[in-house]
């Protein structure tokens, strides 16, 4: 089946197997593997990326149910000249990753919550977080870089 | 902040921001399953659907007719690939017994997991499917699942070893001394405590790529993997092939925390099978095979007995454990608990110490490392145990403490294990702990939450833990008839420019070496840390090393850095006298310059001498032109960090939920080379720790089958469940190493679960005594709370 979708502002089209996973389609046939597969289960959050604007997680989506969606994966989120957004900027100022596996869908996700909420709080974040795991930080350093984003985009 | 001695002064000690991140960040960076590999076949591996089971017969004739697979194997079209068995690089005894294994099961399967065949094919999802075609017959057997079951040899797993028990490994250096102890006790503890199995679960499952060189002959294996050196080593000596002719890298590694320290049969299987096809064969973990695949951590059962004086003092500790293998051994399944063997004692001083540890097989995961590997258990043990003390005695946790640390002056402290424990003031760290997490406070509001009569019941845990790291001294590891050594190796050059290239052997996969190795060689030349460059996890860049685990990178491969900028420094120096016609001892050195002492005008920067030592125009007589030193630095002995936890938790008695409402953390790592890194790990260790205490369980049912194979069962706490952590920190320089650094990696984990249960029974202490295991659900809970009250 033929899909048509905007990844990152570009429009690509591509045949599919139905089956296959949005996740899968974005790393192996638009090669953007920066959305990482972390379970079998769509519990960890690795593979967030944003469609239509709201996260998801892109093992939960057929590429044929994302026909004519607009997708950022993390690979479109620093601007054209490489500088990263805040979301970005505030996980490096906060040590918010360690080893980085969780890091792309933690990115996403934490953008989108501070897009879809003003006023977060360490609550928030928290409860807003908790379908993305990471084993490395502990969460500490994540909810700090996310308050800090969130103060720095105005939210 | 009690500081025995600042860091240097320089950019060690400062919190630069870890050069590793942008290109994590932005989706570049390459993770194993990343790599475009054109050409690779892929493999589905085939597992045993049961925990004990005689495989009667395996049918691949429907798999091998299956679009786009290339071949399938069972052990026997296997057999002669292989040079040896899977590894195992630690026979604790002489006659420690170990069922032979190799990467296909054959005759019989034992655990669920353990693989059985082995399907190639033309892409994963071809590999997917013909998995589920292959026909395996089985013969499904009683399985041993309880550890005291597996040692009453009821059904005996590996027929040909007799028994259940691999191992019996005793430390009894004074043997009379722990009778008369108790004999003579005027207080005795007796405690069990359960350490269940974890699941490491790190983030990036496994995943292996080995590509033959187009010539034939070399290959090349992409590895998620901490230990790309010795896998070299291991992976030459299992499938044949002269270790020269492999050469691993590990690429970005999402996490390990012990369960990429391992040598595993995808790994001989995918380099074998690139042998046999002459292409690149690949494969990448599902999440619940990584449940059942990978290695999984603890798994003991413990008894620990302390004696004690009228007083309280400690007169005697010995500990009588029953460890957990699994089905097999892997690389150091039989070494992990022996890494806390020495501390049962924890860091109170005794005169009588006694270790036993049995280890034997279960129908499960193999065990192996896991994030303390030894160290947690014998802290929980030590730690829980002394709060029972207390009780006993009738003195608070704290006071029962205080009189029982090892003296500060009685460092270095030789330990009734054997061990020489480097440095430490435990109870200035203790008083710290306790004013920052504000204990006389919390122990107000804990009297003034019960008077109240709350269905809320606060409680205040302690744990002090202290560990052995920075694995280790060669000499030691030796006596443990481990069968390799605990140095590592750093090579540094300064290149014609001026840039620094640093070479390590160790493998970070999150811990941030670049970062680090670059601040330690920097602040030694005077430079910024941008002008260093760190090259890892390569073996042909890198050709000794010997990995990262055990909390052990800074204090000997980050020491190894040191000790070769120190070289490098030392020839450019000459160089420099020979240039500026001084003798070397009149040469000052700072900030990146040479100066004549007495004479400031006379100044030759290092980027100068970098210069000369290139062109080689104008050397001293006979020295060698270029600026490079490389060294391989062996420990004279383990560091040994320490530190504070307090937990406080609320307990809820009508539903026997736990909230954990703080954490403090007070540790001292000695020296800090970069406190952002520090921090992270210590909040990562918590996070794992507080994971065993309250959440996480690998639960078998009794024929072997993994109940938790899931994220979605196997409970990786959230964000949602935690709190924000509260760190300070107090330093005591480590002797043992130039930098004076400890360790930090394993802190959190180590300490964390005994801070929790002793909060939790704390809690409930005014029920009466409560006993509990982890994970603390609210089940467990709210019968302990029962419990009290039949
Ligand atoms: S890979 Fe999608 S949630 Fe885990
Ligand atoms: S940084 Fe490693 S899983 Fe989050």
């Amino acid at each position: 089946m033929k899909v048509t979708l905007t990844v990152n502002g570009k429009q690509v089209s591509r045949d599919v197997e139905p089956r296959t996973l949005l996740v899968h389609f974005i790393r192996e046939d638009l090669s953007l593997t920066g959305t990482n597969v972390g379970c079998d289960t769509s519990s960890c959050g690795a593979c967030t990326i944003l469609m239509g604007g709201e996260s998801v997680k892109s093992c939960t989506v057929l590429a044929v149910q994302a026909d004519g969606a607009e997708i950022t994966t993390i690979e479109g989120m620093a601007s054209a000249d490489g500088t990263m957004n805040a979301v970005q900027r505030a996980f490096q100022e906060n040590h918010g990753l360690q080893c980085g596996y969780c890091t792309p869908g933690m990115v996403m996700a934490s953008y989108s919550l501070i897009k879809e909420n003003s006023n977060l709080d360490e609550a928030a974040v928290r409860e807003g977080l908790e379908g993305n795991l990471c084993r490395c930080t502990g969460y500490h350093n994540i909810v700090k870089a996310v308050l800090a984003a969130a103060s720095e985009m105005g939210a | 902040m009690t500081t025995v001695q600042d860091a240097v002064p320089g950019v060690i000690g400062t919190r630069v921001l870890r050069r590793e991140d942008p290109e994590l960040l932005t989706g570049e960076g390459r993770f194993t399953d990343d790599l475009k590999i054109p050409a690779a076949l892929w493999l589905g591996v085939v597992r045993s659907p049961f925990g004990r089971a005689k495989i009667l017969s395996i049918d691949t004739s429907a798999a091998k007719a299956a679009p786009g697979v290339v071949a399938v194997y069972t052990a026997t079209d296997l057999q002669s690939e292989w040079a040896g068995p899977i590894p195992s690089a630690w026979q604790v005894t002489p006659d420690m017994k170990s069922p032979a294994h190799y990467p296909l099961a054959s005759g019989s399967a034992n655990y669920v997991g353990d693989p059985v065949a082995v399907v190639v094919a033309n892409s994963p999802k071809e590999a997917a499917d013909a998995v589920g075609m292959v026909d395996v017959e089985y013969e499904q057997l009683p399985a041993v699942v309880d550890l005291e079951d597996a040692l009453s040899d009821r059904v005996v797993i590996h027929s040909e070893l007799g028994t259940n028990v691999s191992y019996v490994w005793e430390l009894n250096p004074n043997p009379d001394g722990i009778k008369t102890a108790f004999d003579n006790a005027a207080y005795v503890v007796k405690e069990r405590y359960i350490q269940q199995r974890l699941i490491p679960a790190a983030m990036e499952p496994r995943s292996v790529a080995v590509v033959p060189s187009p010539m034939g002959g070399d290959y090349t294996v992409y590895s998620a993997t901490q230990i790309p050196h010795i896998l070299k080593v291991m992976l030459g000596l299992t499938v044949g092939i002269s270790e020269s002719k492999i050469r691993v890298i590990a690429p970005a590694v999402g996490g390990g925390f012990g369960s990429k320290l391992d040598v595993y049969p995808e790994e001989l299987l995918c380099l074998a099978l690139a042998r046999k096809h002459r292409l690149p064969v690949r494969w990448t973990e599902e999440r619940s095979e990584n449940s059942q695949a990978t290695i999984q951590g603890r798994g003991q059962v413990q008894w620990i007995e302390l004696a004690a004086d009228a007083n309280g003092k400690l007169t005697g500790v010995r500990a009588d454990i029953i460890a957990d293998m699994g089905g097999y051994q892997q690389l150091i399944t039989a070494g992990v608990p022996l890494l806390g063997a020495f501390l049962y004692h924890g860091v109170y001083d005794t005169p009588a110490y006694a270790f036993k540890c049995t280890g034997v097989y279960t129908n499960k995961t193999p065990t192996d490392a896991y994030r303390g590997a030894g160290r947690p258990e014998a802290t929980y043990a030590i730690e829980r145990a002394m709060d029972a003390l207390a009780v006993k005695v009738g003195v608070d946790t704290v006071e029962i403490r205080r009189r029982n640390f090892i003296p500060t002056e009685s460092f270095p402290y030789n330990s009734p294990a054997g061990l020489v424990f480097d440095s430490g003031d435990y109870a200035a760290n203790f008083t710290q702990g306790l004013n920052f997490a504000g204990y006389d406070a919390l122990r107000k509001k804990q009297a003034e939450m019960r008077a109240s009569g709350s269905k809320k019941h606060l409680g205040i845990g302690i744990s002090f833990f202290v560990e052995m790291c920075g694995l280790a001294p060669s000499r030691v590891l030796a006596s443990l008839n481990y069968s390799a050594g605990g140095w590592e190796s750093a090579t540094v050059r300064i290149l014609p420019t001026c840039k620094v290239q640093v070479v390590t052997g160790t493998a970070p996969h999150g811990q941030g070496h670049e970062t680090s190795w670059a601040m330690i060689a920097a602040d030694k030349l005077g430079i910024s840390p941008d002008d260093v460059e760190v090259l890892h996890s390569d073996t042909a860049i890198s050709p000794f090393g010997l990995d990262t685990y055990g909390s052990r990178s800074l204090s000997v491969g980050g020491t190894a850095v040191y000790i070769a900028t120190e070289r490098v420094l030392d020839k450019a120096r000459k160089i420099a006298a020979h240039l500026l016609e001084a003798s070397e001892e009149d040469l000052d050195y700072a900030g990146g310059n040479f100066s004549v002492k007495g004479s400031p005008e006379k100044v030759l920067p290092l980027a100068a001498v970098a210069f000369e030592s290139f062109t080689a125009h104008n050397l001293p007589d006979g020295m060698e032109p270029n600026l490079e030193a490389s060294t391989s630095w062996d420990p004279p002995n383990f560091t040994f960090p320490y530190g504070t936890h307090i937990a406080v938790v609320e307990v809820d008695e009508d539903t026997g939920k736990v909230d954990l409402v703080r954490y403090v953390a007070v540790d001292d790592c000695g020296n800090r080379i970069n406190p952002l890194i520090v921090e992270g790990q210590v909040h990562g260790g918590l996070a794992q720790g507080i994971g065993q205490a309250l959440f996480e369980e690998a639960v078998y049912d009794e024929t072997g089958n993994l109940l938790t194979a899931t994220l979605a069962d196997y409970l990786v706490p959230s964000a949602a469940e935690l709190p924000s952590f509260e760190l300070d920190h107090t330093v005591t320089p480590s002797p043992t190493n130039p930098l004076g650094v400890k360790g930090i990696g394993e802190a959190g984990a180590i300490a964390s679960p005994p801070a929790v249960m002793n909060a939790i029974v704390d809690a409930l202490s005014h029920f009466g005594k409560i006993n509990i295991d982890m994970p603390a659900s609210p089940e467990k809970v709210w019968k302990a709370i029962q419990a009290t009250k039949a």
